[in-house]
Parts: C-alpha cells; structure tokens; sequence
C-alpha cells in the first residue's frame, strides 16, 4: 500500500518542521492569523442568514424516518461539513499553491534533508489544524444554538476531521495541478456549486433524477450526509458506506499529490 | 535662452527629514545633465520634483518657466520619465505597452500604432512587440521604458538610474540608445552612482551628497578643478604605513586594499615610489576619472 | 477628462487578456446560486408578497451579484496597481489627473457590473422570474449598487499596505452585506440593531430597487431616498478615493 510506504519513510521531525513554519508565519503579523480567524465567521454566517432567516419562511422539515427538524438543525451539520472542507481547501489549494510557485517555499525546504512526502504531510497536517479549529468552534456555537446535542457533537468532530482529511487530500492533488491563477476561478466556483446542491440546503431527494445522480457522486454530498446523520442523531450503515467514500478520497488523493510534488519539485 | 529646469533654494522634507537641502540649477536645452551621488543623496528626490509628483517643500522651480504645483499636467504632458523600478504593464505586450501610454498623452488610437512602431524600433524590440512584457531580459525592459517614456514626444527626458542592475552589455546598447536622443536634441536628466555613465552620458554634472551640491561643471572640469591628471595605484604584499612613506610624492589616500597617490605624472611617481625602496605588488597607473573627484569631495566610496 | 477614456482603455485591454480568470465567477455563479436557493430551498418557503420564492430573490441576487463583483474588482487589481505593477504611478509620469485614474477604473466596473447583470436578467427571463415590464431598469439600478460599492473599496484599496484586509474585508463587510441585505429574506425579521446596519448597506437599497423593478412593487422607502443613499456612497467613496490616489501618488 501506498500509504505504509509513505508512513515507513516518513520524519515525524521534518513533517513537524514542515507545518512549523506555517505556525511561525501564523506569529509573523497580524495578518494571517485574522484571516485564519476570520474563516469560521463564514459558515456561521451562513447558518444565521440561510438556516435562521430563510429558514423562518421554511419551518420545519422532514428528514425521512418521520423525523422532523428545524430547518436550522438541518442547514447546520451542512455548514459543519462545508467549514471543514474549505478551512481544508483554503490551505491545500491557494496557500499551497502560493508557496509552491511563487514564495518557492518548497523550493527552499528541499534544499534540506526534508523529502516531498513530508511537505505534503506536513502541509496537510496543518490544513487539518486549521480545518479542527473551524469545526470545533463551529460545533460549540450548534450546541449553543440547540441545534445538536452534546454527545452527538463529539460524533460529529471526528467526522467532519475526516472530511478535512478527504477535501486536505484532493486539494493538494489539483494544486499540483493547476497552471495558474485563472484555474481557481475554476476551482471556487466548483467549491461553490458543491456547496449549494450537494443537499446542503434542501434534500437532494428533491432533485430531478439526473441532477440527484450526479449530486451523489461528489464528494460534499457524502461529507453532508454522514455529519448531519451524526449531528441530529440518525445512525445507520449508511454512514459507514459515506465515511468508505471519504476515506478513499484521502488515501488517494495524498498518494497523487505526493507522486506529483516529488515530480514537479524534483524534476 | 530660457532654461528648463530652473531651481533656487529648492527644498524637500519628509517630516524631520530633509532629502533635498536647497540647491540651484539650470538646465539648457539640449543639455545632457547628471546627478551624480550615492544613495541617500537626494538625487532621486530632486528628479521626483522635477517630473511633478512630489512637491517642493519649499524654494522655486520652474519646468519649461511652468510651476510643477500649478501646471503639473501640462509639464508632465512635454516630460518623458524612465523611473528607477519599471513599471511596465506585465500581463501587456510590448507593443500594448507603448499605445496604452501613448494614449494618455492624448494620441489618436492610430497615432498611437505609429508611434509604437517608431519606437519598437528605436528599442530595438520590434521582433518581441507581441510577446509580454514579462518574459523580457532587463535590459529588454528597461529600453521599453525609455522607449515608452519618448511616446508623448517629450522636449526633456528624465532618467533616474537607468542602467542600475544591467550587465554591460545591456549598459552599453542603452548608452548608445540614449545618445541617439542626444543626438536629436532631446534634454537629458538622469541621476547616476556610476561613474563611467555620467563621464560617458553628460555634458554637465552636480554631484549630490546628503541634499546638498557639493561640485558642478562638466566632467573634465570636475576632474581639473578636483583631482590632478593622474592617478597611481599601488598594492602592497605585507600591511604596513606605506602612505606614510609617500610624503611629497603627491596626496597619498590608503584605502584598506590599496594605496591612491594623485600625481601631476604617473610614471615619474612610479620610479619615486621605488627610488624610496618601497616594492608594491602591483602597480597601476591610469588617467583619474570622477570616482577619484567623488573620493576626494566626500572622502568615501560612491556604490554604497 | 480626456484621459480618463485612456484609462478606460487600458483596463478593457487588461480584460482582454485576464477574463477567464473571472469568467465562471461572474456568469456562471450567480445562475447557480439562484438555482441552488431559489429553486432548492423556494420549494419549502412559499411565497413571499404573492410571489414565489425564485422570483423574490432573483433581483437580490442580481443586486448582491453587482455588489459582490464591484469589490472583488475593486480590491487586489487596485493594490496591485500601486504596488507591484505600478501602472497609476505611471500615469501619473503621463499628464493624467488623479480624478482621472479614478474616474476610468471607475467606469470600467460598471461596464464589468453592468455586462454580467444583462447576462444574468437575461437567464431569469428564462426562468420566469421576470414580472414587470420595469424589469430593464433594474441595469441602471445595479450600476448605481456597482458604483456605490466600488468607490469605497477602491480608496480603501489604494490605502492599503498588505492584502489580507482583502480577506477581511470580504468576510466582514461584503458576505455579511450580501447574507442580511435583504437578498433572502426580509430585512424586518432582522433584530433591531441588524436591522440599522442593513439599512447603511448600499446593497438593502439597491436590493430594494431592484426588487421594485422587477415585480412592480413599491420600495420599502420612497424611490428618491433608496437612490439618494446610494448617490451618497458613490460620491462619498469617490471623494476618498481620489483623496487616496493623490496620497499615494504625490508626497
């Protein structure tokens, strides 16, 4: 396997080293780190305009089962899974595409004992922090708001650290990818259709046949579904089927972007 | 005649600071003037006024008998400026380059096109006029500054530094370019620390040093009035007081790798230094150059 | 004013060059936003005044869009302009006027503002989202939000050292605005405080407008007071923001 290759190799010092610097250009100015902040308003905002203002004209919703939620509780988990995913994305698509191109950060750290591999981890690992920072704070502000329950809020963390992990992966993967600045015009307004139909803010249930098709095919739909199960408490194995699709999505996401930095990088 | 530059007393602060500590100048048409000075001296501050984009703190100046305060726009509209750092559209060709400016000179689109084909080829970079303007050497982009600065057809043209970080071969295609302009009667202003720039480009020089002229006059005279014909340098294997050794020979300046000795005759010195038993390692003797007037007026290297 | 078309220029050829970057942003989004709200959550809401949910929103939308593209084009180009490309200092090495510069990266917005909001008025005509013959006014509308929005930003751009305020300035001003507008849901439901700070928005007002424009109702203020407050923006930002050029430029 891909993954016990990389873990055999791997300098839990350098790796360490590598998300270091991030945590040194956090301390650097007052810049980054308000920026860094500044992410978990973006969600939360969301949840008060679209779950609270809209959801005021909606009401309450069925969530099959005969369950019944606020139309809040159901926006909500959704926007857990979406502030996972960008805090994720923010750090592994513009900033690393950023240091790998332009501040030749990466150019630099391999001019020491430091292996691509261990940027990669490194760098995701510390898209992980960002990602646990945003959800865990998200998180108290849905118990706050009674929108889960405590104990289902400690399910749902882990769960939305996996999605991290998965959008962490796949992110780094299209970076290596992406020719230049006119591709995350692309990218943003990607994130962005996934964020308003992978049924974040209505059931995808209601989507016409092929839409639905296609929607259960990206990766946010998954991400949506297994948090929300968690978070207001509806447990089957179909959450066990959507955590599989996620954690594929890591593991190949990390192997591509590794074999692609180690080309670019050490061509 | 009327002269286009006309400063007296001019001043600028910055806060406690002042760059420029009341100077007077007169530039005639068709000069080729330079500001001669290390960094820090004031020279670009100066030049800053002169192009209307900074205002004098205090004095008079005169560009064209215009006010730069009053008649900014109409100054800058008969100035071509080649700043210190390029500031060339990057993600415009070289050709777009040239019509987007000229077109703020007020040209006709087709004006515009005709201009930039003269100028493509005074720059030299009629072959790149459709590449972007990034991929371009240094010298490439400088020369479509200047090029770029002669689109409005300007009477006075301002250069602040122009052949800064070129490699020679880049200098001297420039050199030649400018003086092409010379040739044309265009004004020349430029500053410089080079040395071999300003006794190549200008009839007439200040040299500037902390806001102040220290000298003035052409580069010959600079060195007449400053410095003796010759000038002897002498390395030595061992250390030791070897200037002291060189009393009446002619004004002896140790330097930390070198012993200067300005003499009237470079030869006759030679044969002193070594009738009085000294052995340099080795022995230069060549014509003194503005650098020796620089070290003499402020007693410190000029490239700071 | 004669350079100011110069600039104009100079920015339309930079367009030229760079639209893809902006193309599925300027387009492509706002489409995907009505469809992923109007159509997704208006399935739940209802209608809104006698009209359904997809039509409500539609002239929020296309009023937050103008707002949003406004100061996404006022932002990092502008700073850039001053600080890496230095394009401003060399206009001004030219003779053109600092009201100049401003007014033609001023004019060039609304044209970017203005372009996208045909395109989009033109797709909700397809959805049927269109209710009065008012509609077409609601371009004069958005220009107006364009400018009001891009006016400020630019000086605030033009001040700027570092372009994490850019972030912060999206986060803080411009998604909260587009959120609580009055964009997806009426600004009465708002707390009262919320609500003072939706009504100083430039967007509430063009929101406003444009909504009247497209159904054929009446504004939540006399039209004049929603236009007035919008007019106060613009000249106020433009004010600033050739203040802030002339700072920049001249010491």
């Amino acid at each position: 396997m891909v993954s016990a290759m990389v873990a055999a190799r791997l300098s839990p010092v350098r790796v360490g080293a590598v998300m270091g610097r991030n945590v040194g250009a956090l301390r650097s100015g007052p810049a980054y780190w308000l920026v860094v902040v500044s992410g978990f308003f973006e969600p939360v905002l969301y949840l008060l305009s679209i779950g609270v203002g809209v959801g005021a004209l909606v009401g309450r919703l069925e969530v099959g089962g005969g369950r019944v939620v606020d139309y809040a509780a159901f926006v909500a988990p959704a926007m857990l899974a979406v502030s996972a995913m960008s805090g994720a994305l923010a750090e592994t698509t513009f900033n690393f595409f950023f240091k790998m191109k332009y501040a030749k950060t990466f150019e630099a750290i391999l001019a020491t004992p430091v292996r691509p591999v261990e940027i990669a981890v490194g760098e995701l690992a510390w898209a992980l922090v960002r990602s646990a920072v945003y959800t865990g704070a998200f998180l108290v502000v849905m118990v706050a708001m009674g929108l889960t329950g405590g104990w289902w809020a400690l399910a749902a963390f882990p769960a939305a650290m996996l999605v991290a992990l998965a959008f962490g992966g796949v992110g780094m993967a299209l970076s290596t990818l992406m020719r230049g600045w006119q591709d995350f015009d692309l990218l943003g307004t990607g994130q962005f259709a996934l964020f308003l139909f992978s049924g974040t803010f209505s059931p995808v249930s209601d989507y016409p046949a092929v839409m639905e098709a296609v929607v259960v095919a990206t990766p946010l739909f998954h991400a949506v579904e297994l948090v929300r199960g968690l978070a207001i408490g509806q447990v089957g194995w179909g959450l066990v089927g959507h955590a599989g699709y996620l954690v594929v999505m890591a593991v190949a996401g990390l192997a591509f972007a590794a074999r692609r930095i180690q080309r670019t990088l050490c061509a | 005649m009327q002269s286009l530059i006309h400063a007296r007393g001019l001043v600028k602060r910055f806060g406690d600071f002042t760059a420029v500590d009341g100077i007077d100048l007169d530039v005639a048409p068709g000069e080729a003037f330079g500001f001669l000075g290390p960094n820090g001296a004031g020279k670009s501050s100066t030049m800053r006024m002169i192009g209307c984009v900074s205002m004098p703190s205090s004095g008079e100046l005169r560009i064209f008998g215009m006010d730069p305060v009053r008649d900014g726009v109409r100054i800058r509209g008969r100035l071509g400026v080649c700043p210190q750092l390029d500031n060339l559209d990057p993600d415009l060709t070289v050709r777009e380059n040239l019509t987007t400016y000229a077109r703020y000179f007020g040209l006709s689109r087709a004006e515009a096109r005709l201009r930039a084909d003269e100028l493509l080829d005074f720059a030299q970079l009629r072959d790149r006029a459709a590449s972007q303007v990034e991929p371009l050497s240094g010298g490439m982009k400088r020369r479509l500054t200047i090029a770029r600065a002669m689109v409005g057809d300007p009477a006075l043209v301002l250069l602040d530094e122009p052949t800064t970080g070129l490699d020679p071969q880049a200098r001297h295609l420039l050199w030649e370019r400018l003086f092409q302009l010379r040739r044309r009667g265009v004004t020349l202003v430029l500053t410089t620390h080079y040395m071999d720039e300003a006794e190549q480009l200008c009839d007439r020089l200040v040299v500037m040093d902390g806001g102040r002229i220290v000298a003035e006059g052409s580069p010959r005279s600079l060195i007449a009035a400053h410095c003796t014909p010759e000038v002897v340098e002498l390395r030595f294997a061992e250390e030791g007081d070897h200037a002291g050794k060189l009393a009446g020979v002619g004004r002896a300046e140790a330097l930390p790798d070198r012993v200067l000795l300005y003499v009237d005759d470079g030869d006759d010195a030679v044969a002193e230094v070594h009738r009085r038993g000294l052995a340099p390692s080795g022995v230069l003797v060549r014509r003194s150059t503005l650098e020796d007037v620089f070290l003499q007026l402020t007693g410190r290297t000029l490239v700071e | 004013m004669g350079a100011t078309a110069a600039v104009l220029e100079r920015h339309l050829v930079m367009y030229r060059r760079l639209w893809r970057g902006s193309v599925f942003s300027s387009f492509v989004l706002p489409v995907l936003f009505l469809a992923g709200i109007g159509l997704g959550v208006g399935g739940y809401v209802g209608e809104i005044g006698g009209v359904g949910y997809l039509a409500w929103i539609t002239p929020g939308v296309l009023a937050s869009t103008a707002f949003q593209t406004a100061i996404g084009e006022s932002t990092y180009s502008v700073m850039g302009d001053f600080k890496w490309v230095r394009s401003y200092h060399a206009m001004y090495a030219a003779p053109v006027r600092v009201g100049e510069m401003v007014a033609g990266r001023l004019v060039y917005i609304l044209l970017r503002v203005v372009v996208a909001a045909a395109v989009f008025l033109g797709v909700t005509a397809l959805f049927g989202a269109l209710r009065s013959p008012w509609a077409p006014l609601s371009l004069a509308v958005v220009a107006l939000v364009g400018l009001a929005a891009a006016a400020p930003v630019t000086a605030f751009a033009a001040t700027v050292e570092h372009d994490s305020y850019f972030a912060l300035l999206f986060r803080f001003v411009m998604i909260p605005s587009a959120l609580f507008s009055g964009v997806f849901f009426p600004v009465e439901q708002l707390p009262g405080p919320a609500r003072v700070l939706a009504c100083l928005s430039p967007l509430w007002h063009g929101v406003e407008l444009s909504r009247a424009a497209t159904l054929g109702v009446f504004p939540a203020w006399p039209v004049w007071a929603h236009v007035a407050c919008l007019l106060v923006w613009a000249a106020a930002g433009t004010a600033w923001a050739v203040s802030a050029f002339g700072r920049r430029l001249r010491d």
